[in-house]
């Protein structure tokens, strides 16, 4: 009973008395029991990422009304597997001048940067890594650690169209940044604090989805665009630079690219769970109903994690096989001229309502915020549709005109 | 709360640790047949024509200068936010204003047309 209702200390204590009684100093003791633990977490995070490449190709195969993978195993679920038995017998070829050492270095930081994220990601309130109390900052953190996977792999390749995907993952990068990290203060105002755990507990009477849908739609934009997923997947646009910067990659590092990109879009689903949709808890106060009282139970908990970071996951896989990429110059002024003006405005809105409104009774606070939103969100769509009637009407009028010049010069 | 950051350390550790193990392994039993032909440089089966460390024009490097202001900017702001609800009314608004000196700058930059692309 005691092992359901904590796993964690239940084990680590039965460890701790286990290797007391072998004599082991404390300190020693701490990082054995530390080093079990943090192995568990990442084999469980690295099966997960065997599942998505099924879940993934599955997923996308209905989209595009395919069947997917259904040979090998029940419901093709053995594939996967498959998969990486051919990558690893595969030939690993470095091309000539390459930067052996970060050649390297780039897929080993790709999985390296998203399974630090695993750290601190809550997957129930007594399963997780270690409850930082400067999560947010971590995030944004190891977030540019990925990043720099992909910078450093297209560059030590030795390959143009690689080093192209590299610059344009630059450009993609401070696009982003800036809204992710004014995104990211919303939670953290509307929680006073900047710990996982704390903003999950924060979100049991209402989600911060509610308060602040457009701080939800702003990270959801940039993160995407942190990962380099469509409709921003400039690095490695196949149609322009084949590949981008995996182009000289082959056998395990592009195995390990590919199930590092599937993992981070899990992880950031996981995350988008945890700041906006109440992560494991997030009942509206239904699980204080002593009928619901197994609602508090962390595998439950950790199932209803595990359950809206893949919904999660699956709206970034939906944006991705129905969007078409943008271009680098529109991807630029969609960042800076819309996404980041937006960002400070709803930053400004909830920093002060949040002192208004401070007296009033909870449902006031909620409607409030949500009000507030409605009608940011709304001043914007008029914006961009009065800016895009203006576009229209200037490509409208010159046009019939040099239609006719060019008669003339006919 | 030094536990907690040995917790990061043997994380990141392991973290690089278990990428590096599948690519030993492959590294065993994979085939290593190098050739000068396999080994070239890709470029849709046209021979590579000079370095490819080149200098390249990054049209965005106004945008990068933009974005190291902001990036730095908004460092600042983690604390006010966390604070935010001891604050009294006066001080939020006081952060309010850094926040428009910052829009103020962008709307400086957008109107010199540095948000064009060059």
């Amino acid at each position: 009973m005691l092992f359901l209702n904590d796993p964690i200390n239940f084990i680590s204590g039965w460890l701790r008395g286990l290797l007391t009684g072998w004599g082991l100093p404390g300190g020693l003791m701490t990082v054995i029991i530390y080093f079990i633990g943090i192995t568990v977490l990442i084999v469980f995070a690295m099966t997960l990422d065997i599942l998505l490449v099924w879940v993934e190709r599955k997923v996308v195969a209905r989209f595009q009304d395919r069947l997917g993978p259904n040979r090998i195993g029940p419901f093709g679920l053995i594939q996967p597997f498959a998969d990486i038995i051919k990558l690893i017998i595969k030939e690993d070829i470095t091309p000539a001048g390459a930067d052996k050492l970060l050649y390297n270095m780039g897929p080993v930081l790709a999985i390296a940067s998203v399974i630090v994220l695993w750290a601190i990601l809550p997957l129930s309130a007594k399963i997780f890594g270690v409850d930082l109390n400067v999560a947010v900052l971590y995030l944004v953190a190891a977030g540019a650690l990925g990043t720099l996977s992909i910078i450093v792999g297209g560059w030590a390749s030795n390959n143009k169209y690689a080093l192209l995907g590299a610059f344009r993952m630059v450009a993609n990068m401070i696009s982003y940044e800036i809204p992710m990290v004014v995104a990211l203060l919303i939670p953290t105002i509307l929680a006073n604090t900047m710990s996982v755990q704390g903003i999950t507990q924060a979100q049991s009477g209402m989600w911060f989805a509610i308060l602040s849908p457009l701080a939800l739609i702003i990270f959801l934009i940039s993160a995407i665009a942190e990962l380099g997923r469509s409709p921003f997947d400039l690095n490695e646009a196949e149609s322009e630079i084949v590949a981008g910067f995996h182009i000289e990659y082959t056998g395990m590092k592009f195995g390990l690219f590919y199930a590092g990109e599937l993992l981070h879009a899990f992880t950031f689903g996981g995350f988008i769970a945890v700041l906006f949709f109440g992560g494991y808890g997030g009942f509206f106060g239904l699980e204080k109903i002593g009928f619901f009282s197994w609602l508090n139970n962390p595998f439950v908990q950790a199932v209803v994690f595990l359950a809206k970071a893949m919904f999660g996951y699956w709206v970034i896989m939906w944006i991705k096989y129905s969007m078409p990429r943008i271009r680098i110059d529109h991807m630029l002024g969609f960042n800076w001229k819309f996404l980041t003006p937006l960002a400070l405005v709803v930053l400004v809105n909830t920093a002060i309502l949040s002192k208004v409104l401070v007296g009033l009774p909870n449902w006031g606070y909620v409607l409030g915020m949500l009000f507030s939103n409605i009608v940011i969100g709304f001043i914007t769509v008029e914006i961009l549709r009065a800016y895009g009637r203006k576009q229209r009407k200037a490509e409208a009028k010159p046009a019939p005109q040099s239609a006719h010049n060019q008669e003339q010069a006919a | 709360m030094q536990n907690e950051w040995l917790y990061i350390g043997i994380f990141l550790v392991i973290g690089i640790i278990v990428p590096i193990v599948p690519l030993v392994f492959s590294r065993l039993v994979a085939p290593r047949k190098p050739n000068p032909i396999k080994q070239s440089t890709y470029e849709c089966g046209i021979e590579t024509v000079g370095d490819s460390w080149v200098q390249f024009k990054a049209q965005y490097y106004i945008f990068a200068l933009v974005f190291l202001v902001f990036d730095v900017e908004t460092v600042f702001l983690f604390p006010w936010a966390l604070s935010l609800k001891q604050l009294p009314l006066f001080v939020v608004m006081e952060g309010v204003l850094f926040i428009a000196i910052l829009v103020t700058g962008l709307v400086y930059a957008w109107r010199k047309g540095m948000l064009e692309w060059a």
